[in-house]
């Protein structure tokens, strides 16, 4: 067992709240520092893109736990606080309001911020979604606006899509590539996800790119570069995000495009360990490195991390994981898992390509490697369980 | 114990059918049933599991 007296959690999301809980399932009973970055109490990020911005839940409904809640957990919570830079000899942390935190142990769940695009810095009009108050100001901005021009057709795009649309709004969605997440879930069931979209009078323009974005203060038009002019009053912008890592400069702890992780989630530097979307770790499972920005994955990976940051490498549980997302659009919900590549083939198992209800098996040299489910939520977790078993996608497939 | 499920809730994501496959069941209507709502102390750690990575938080323990 360790002799860790004081643990510093750094990230007031998901893997952060679930690595402080982790610490005190396990018995951990030092002091536990939990910093966050945001001044909202923690809250879950999922409904921001779904059931906030259709406006059925207030942003108190998002929060992790309500009121004092945070009391059973012992936990010194330092909100709107962020870590400036860490000193692992000395073992000790500083902050953005100057104090300085000494540690023991530290868990890095910084996360993640959405990508912005140029030149679009004090243009009004023009926002990306990752916070609560992201989510506040586009909702604020659909009450307002008839036209909305979404800038990538990633998860977060198509779901602002599917929520502009709900609330009346024109909605036109520019993707550079083929088909919408194409480069996650494959160009036929992609190509399957665009026509939802479609068959809802969305505008999707693929193999498309933005120019520049243009207004007087307030934004007024997209301008691609095949010279096309698509007039908005909103633009959302979804294209992708960035590792909250600067912060790491100097520090000796390894980064790219994430923070470096063995598979137990811990950094090459004694007593760091990191989890959730700030993470790159090579997950055994797949034989790669691999950052994943979902749900599942930070609730899975803060527990591996804080197990191994307390009973050592030999003692704790790899993080082997399929990862596993969802997303809600219009009344589909779609659910993947597995770790898939463009090319791998795909098998309808269930359901048709035709309808809005089937389940799809991807596999890679005779691998099962992934599964979609649109609407067929029964089927998804038993596949995901069995991919997990890496099986021959032939024993698999119904006869 | 007993288990409380909030099924204004629940979204049928079945990490609990993973976590706890002899009290969570989603069937083929797509509706989560629970196959077991007094189920054995032996369960706890793999409950505690299923209710921390439910992503909609609608699953609860009783004492």
């Amino acid at each position: 067992m360790t002799l860790f007296e004081r643990i510093v959690v750094v990230g007031g999301s998901l893997a952060g709240l679930r690595a402080v809980e982790g610490l005190r399932r396990r018995g951990f009973d030092g002091a536990i520092i939990w910093i966050g970055a945001e001044p909202h109490p923690p809250y879950d990020r999922p409904p921001l893109s779904k059931q906030v911005l259709l406006g059925d839940w207030d942003a108190e409904r998002t929060r992790f736990r309500r009121g004092d809640g945070y009391d059973d957990l012992e936990v010194d919570l330092r909100l709107g606080v962020r870590a400036t830079r860490v000193d692992p000899r000395d073992r000790v942390l500083a902050l953005s309001d100057g104090q300085s935190v000494p540690y023991d142990g530290l868990v890095i769940a910084t996360g993640a911020r959405a990508r912005l695009f140029r030149g679009t810095e004090g243009l009004a009009g023009v926002h990306c979604l990752r916070t609560l108050d992201d989510a506040l100001a586009i909702r604020a901005a659909f009450e307002k606006s008839a036209r909305v021009v979404v800038i990538g057709a990633g998860f977060i795009g198509l779901e602002v899509a599917a929520c502009a649309r709900a609330r009346g709004l024109e909605v036109t969605i520019v993707e550079t590539l083929d088909e919408p997440l194409g480069e996650t879930i494959g160009g036929m069931l992609g190509h399957r996800i665009a026509a939802m979209h479609r068959d809802r009078s969305v505008q999707l323009l693929t193999r498309r790119r933005v120019d520049k974005v243009e207004g007087e203060r307030h934004v007024e038009r997209v301008c691609l570069s095949d010279g096309t002019g698509l007039s908005a009053d909103l633009v959302v912008v979804g294209i992708g995000v960035i590792p909250e890592t600067e912060w790491l400069q100097g520090s000796g702890i390894d980064v790219n495009d994430g923070v470096v992780c063995d598979a137990w989630s811990a950094t090459a530097v004694p007593g760091i360990v990191a989890a959730g979307d700030v993470a790159r770790w090579y997950n055994p499972l797949f034989e790669e490195t691999m950052r994943v920005e979902h749900w599942t994955n930070a609730v899975e990976q803060a527990n591996v991390a804080v197990g191994r940051l307390l009973d050592g490498q030999d003692a704790a549980k790899p993080h082997q994981s399929v990862p596993y997302f969802w997303s809600d659009q219009y009344d589909c919900k779609i659910q993947f898992a597995g770790r898939v590549r463009p090319t791998d083939a795909v098998h309808v198992v269930d359901g048709s390509l035709e309808t809005e209800q089937f389940v799809a098996l991807y596999s890679r040299n005779g691998k099962l490697t992934g599964a979609l489910a649109l609407n067929r939520p029964a089927q998804l977790i038993k596949y995901r369980r069995l991919i997990a078993e890496r099986p021959e996608v032939a024993t698999v497939l119904p006869t | 114990m007993k288990i409380i499920v909030d099924f204004d809730l629940c979204q049928s994501h079945g990490l609990c059918t993973q976590a706890v496959p002899e009290v969570f069941e989603i069937r083929d209507d797509g509706f989560l049933y629970i196959l077991d709502e007094s189920p054995s102390e032996a369960l706890r750690p793999k409950l505690d599991q299923a209710v921390r990575e439910c992503p909609t938080g609608a699953i609860r323990l009783e004492a």
